[in-house]
């Protein structure tokens, strides 16, 4: 498992709609801005970068010293950003593909507004299951 | 009810596998919701315009989320990129699910380069509905129009999206043409990727 890792799923609108700290690294919370400062600054390469393909899952994208940036973005340009450290692709991109699963479940709900916060508590748990399983 | 009862139940949406899609929906009950969703904006409405605005809300939001559900699904997730792309997605893959064949046809506008027109004979929200004199132009497939408007848009083509009847000749009824109008950027970001 990653040491550090942050996971964040950004709206079409370039709203964050759910934040998550995982890795087993102590939690500070100075740091934690810290990433959301990296991923942020990571944006703007995506938005261009996913024009250029039409794979979903657009591998690391960008990196700051040891962080590195993978990203991942749905057809409705929701874009899943996650911070690490390891660099085994392969269990990031299961991580993503099960995390879009999810996604979309939550997406498919009519009462859940598009680009709005995503609050529910289940796909917390769920997505901080897959983050051990798969990082 | 059909299917009550049989359906495994779960705890949490997030627990029930993605459907494949497969099942069909009688068309007499969608029929009789469609009706009560078009009578129930009638009732909020004081003008036509308004009121085909509030249909092709609805339809937006089916399209944002038949996007993601089909681009997973249909397409081994994959997204679209090109302008040519995401017409013929909608043209056969969404029209497929949404109602069971492809659209009759896609075109391009003679007159402007970024107008592009989808047509149906006989549009399946407008089976049923004949729209009287006095509504004028009023036509219940700006639903379907917003359902074009929600996908395009998603996928990054804003695009204003239209419903009008075209009348045919030698028959009763006139086909319903989707009229989709692409942003400045959407053309100038297709000319980029050549």
């Amino acid at each position: 498992m990653a040491s550090t890792a942050c996971f964040v799923i950004v709206s079409k609108n370039d709203i964050p709609i759910y934040e998550a700290e995982v890795g087993s690294a102590p939690k500070k919370e100075d740091l934690a801005y810290h990433h959301q400062f990296i991923l942020h600054a990571a944006l703007d390469v995506v938005q261009d970068l996913a024009w250029t393909t039409n794979a979903m899952f657009l591998r690391s994208v960008d990196r700051f010293n040891d962080l590195v940036v993978s990203v991942y973005v749905t057809a409705g340009h929701t874009r899943f950003m996650l911070l690490h450290d390891s660099r085994s692709e392969d269990g990031i991109k299961s991580f993503f593909q099960e995390v879009h699963e999810l996604y979309i479940k939550i997406f498919l709900n009519p009462l859940y507004l598009p680009g709005s916060r995503i609050a529910s508590s289940h796909f917390d748990t769920k997505v901080r299951a897959l983050a051990r399983k798969y990082l | 009810m059909i299917g009550v009862g049989k359906a495994k139940q779960y705890a949490n949406v997030l627990d029930k596998p993605l459907g494949r899609g497969r099942q069909e929906v009688s068309l007499s009950a969608f029929a009789f919701l469609f009706s009560e969703v078009v009578q129930y904006n009638q009732t909020q409405v004081d003008n036509i315009a308004e009121l085909e605005r509030r249909l092709e809300d609805a339809g937006y939001a089916v399209g944002a989320r038949v996007l993601e559900l089909l681009c997973h699904r249909e397409k081994g997730n994959r997204r679209e990129t090109r302008l040519l792309g995401i017409l013929s997605f909608i043209h056969s893959t969404v029209w497929k699910v949404l109602f069971g064949k492809v659209a009759d046809s896609l075109e391009k506008g003679t007159e402007h380069e970024d107008e592009y027109m989808i047509s149906e004979k006989e549009l399946l929200v407008n089976r049923f509905i004949s729209v009287p004199k006095d509504m004028g132009a009023f036509n219940c497939g700006a639903f379907v129009a917003g359902i074009v408007r929600g996908v395009l848009d998603n996928a990054g083509f804003p695009a204003v999206v239209t419903a009008h009847f075209v009348p045919i000749e030698g028959q009763q009824r006139p086909r319903t043409t989707i009229l989709i109008k692409f942003a400045e950027e959407v053309i100038h970001r297709e000319a980029r990727l050549g």
